[in-house]
């Protein structure tokens, strides 16, 4: 195992290693195609300054963004997945996860963590589109609700960020019903009259949008982002036409009366300090 | 033994062996020959056969069980087992939803709600209930039904069957995603006893959205995912070539389904699948609801919830 793991890094260079290369390291925004800056981009909260694109970012930035001096304490850090069906398409499912680790130096598609946002007590819970696709597994759905557990036995409020493709296959019913567990959970939160802000940011897909990222006592979304039940070919292929444009943005979904408003990832934190601010007064 | 009626390919050997004791016994007529050994020991072969095809069908069987065009319904079911029916339809914003069908009804005299997936069986029907696949609209109206329920303190009985949410442009407008969730959150603290069976296909979200309940149970010959091995297929192997590897990677059937712990228990079909036999089907799937109806019944509601939502959370398997 041991020897795997070394050959694998050897490999690929984890997203620890690209954050810590020295300056000058210039990345391309992915909608403008102009050249980015690293520490640019990181003081632009990883926004292109030439077309606000948002960067498609991991918890870890997220945390850096919303956490005063991004100070927090990790929650759950050491879950991780199991192979309750012993999943093997191309590939088996556990080699799939230790790739995915390698390759990200992350432990499942999630990080959760507790601190001060403008001064006031959070839980943040992130998903990581990095790892198999921000796919919601048994870690996902149990870290989730263990972050609200947390939430409600310190009465801190919850901020979930969703980025994900929707269910992870790969545990099947397991994945399915990672949804009733974070619901359930999500109705003793809101029983406990504790703020629960969802956050959907590029893309917010599948079983994830049809559970915990569309409970939120707000929802809210980064501009641009793809939010949908169903993706978008698998729409067009069962109606047969073309799907019109802007179908499945923030802007249409805010449109169409299901988020409360979108947030430029700049201006975020301090609208949601606000907000909070209003709650706890 | 009661006669099967077959269709699969897979039920092939039952099949031959019924052509073939039908021509014994026309030999037997013709020559006025006693071949009451040979027939015995074929019935005995027809018996045999049938019982070993029927518990090991793969997981794709079980697909291709579920989605038999005879195979009885919601609507066949609440005809079957209740004494009286008062449909009640909308969701009292946009229309009917036609693809998921409730109201409530009387079983053995106890007002129940009775909320469930309609696909139809004919191409006229079929159409019309949208193949079971309901829009926002449809989750909406059961979180309707499933409230008046709760306020007049009845329980809720949902028959799942579908083969997932409609995937379409004004389902996504709607918020298909949002009326969803917002039924796995309210059914998870709901007020009153929620028994919940699937009768046919247990698709994803589209299953889940009237299926969060105290006791879930599936037919023995019905399939609940994730995602349908098809899709699956074409996911893992950009064609749909694969959906019998894909069923069996997927575990859907009621026994890995009970094996997982992901439902509660799993009602035996009749011999050969519950289109043999609905009224069998219907009467055993009676008896399951009336027990359950007791020994709920007879839990206090803030304990009902409590052990409702411990089930789900507990529901996943991590490493720590
Ligand atoms: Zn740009």
């Amino acid at each position: 195992m041991a020897w795997f793991k070394r050959e694998n890094k050897g490999i690929i260079t984890t997203t620890e290693e690209k954050k810590e290369a020295p300056d000058g390291v210039w990345n391309k925004c992915p909608n403008c195609k102009k050249p980015l800056h690293q520490t640019e981009l990181q003081e632009n909260k990883y926004v292109c300054h030439y077309c606000d694109y948002h960067l498609r970012v991991g918890s870890k930035e997220y945390f850096e963004v919303l956490f005063d001096n991004n100070e927090f304490k990790e929650l759950f850090a050491n879950l991780t997945s199991g192979d309750p069906l012993n999943f093997n398409d191309n590939k088996p499912y556990t080699e799939r996860i230790i790739e995915s680790q390698a390759k990200t130096g992350l432990k499942d598609a999630i990080r959760a963590g507790v601190g001060k946002m403008e001064g006031q007590e959070l839980v943040i819970a992130c998903m990581d589109f990095a790892f198999i696709g921000g796919s919601m597994g048994s870690v996902v759905g149990e870290k989730i609700a263990r972050s609200i557990d947390y939430s409600i036995k310190h009465k801190i409020p919850f901020l979930m960020i969703s980025k994900s493709g929707g269910a992870r296959m790969m545990e099947a019913a397991f994945s399915l019903m990672q949804m009733a567990k974070t619901s359930a959970k999500l109705a003793l939160l809101s029983q406990a009259k504790i703020p629960y802000i969802s956050l959907l940011t590029d893309p917010t897909t599948g079983g994830v949008t049809a559970s915990y990222a569309m409970l939120g006592d707000i929802n809210i979304a980064e501009p641009g982002a793809l939010i949908g039940f169903a993706g978008p070919r698998v729409i067009k292929e069962t109606i047969k036409k073309d799907l019109p444009k802007g179908f499945q943005t923030s802007e249409f979904v805010l449109e169409h009366g299901f988020l409360d408003f979108i947030v430029d990832r700049r201006a975020m934190k301090a609208k949601l300090g606000a907000f909070l601010k209003m709650m706890n007064n | 033994m009661q006669q099967i009626k077959t269709s699969f390919d897979f039920e092939k050997p039952i099949a031959d062996l019924v052509q073939q004791i039908e021509k014994v016994k026309q030999v037997a007529e013709k020559t006025k020959v006693d071949m009451t050994a040979t027939l015995d020991e074929l019935d005995g072969k027809l018996n045999e056969t049938t019982n070993n095809l029927y518990n090991n069908l793969t997981g794709w069987n079980k697909v291709q069980m579920s989605r038999h065009p005879d195979r009885p319904q919601t609507l066949d079911y609440i005809n079957m087992i209740c004494d009286d029916f008062i449909e009640l339809h909308g969701d009292r914003t946009v229309k009917d939803d036609k693809a998921i069908v409730g109201g409530f009804a009387t079983i053995n005299g106890q007002t129940v709600m009775v909320i469930g997936h309609q696909k139809g069986k004919n191409t006229k029907e079929r159409q019309y209930r949208n193949f079971g696949m309901a829009n926002p609209e449809g989750y909406r109206k059961a979180l309707r039904l499933m409230r008046l329920a709760e306020k007049f303190n009845k329980p809720v009985i949902s028959f799942i069957d579908t083969m997932g949410a409609y995937p379409g442009l004004e389902a996504e407008e709607r918020g298909q995603g949002e009326a969803i969730a917002r039924n796995l959150l309210e059914m998870s603290v709901l007020r009153v006893p929620i028994i919940c069976i699937v009768v046919g296909e247990g698709a994803s979200g589209g299953a889940l959205g009237i299926g969060i309940g105290d006791k879930v149970y599936m037919l023995e010959h019905t399939w609940y995912s994730v995602i349908s091995p098809e899709s699956c297929s074409s996911i893992l192997w950009r064609s749909w070539d694969f959906k019998e590897k894909a069923a069996e990677c997927l575990k859907l059937t009621s026994d890995d389904m009970f094996g997982n712990k992901l439902i509660d228990g799993i009602i035996p079909e009749p011999l050969g699948g519950a289109h043999q036999d609905p009224e069998l089907m219907g009467q055993s799937l009676k008896d399951y609801i009336l027990k359950d109806l007791s020994s709920l019944g007879k839990l206090k509601t803030d304990k009902l919830i409590e052990q409702r939502i411990e089930k789900f959370c507990a529901m996943g398997v991590v490493n720590e």
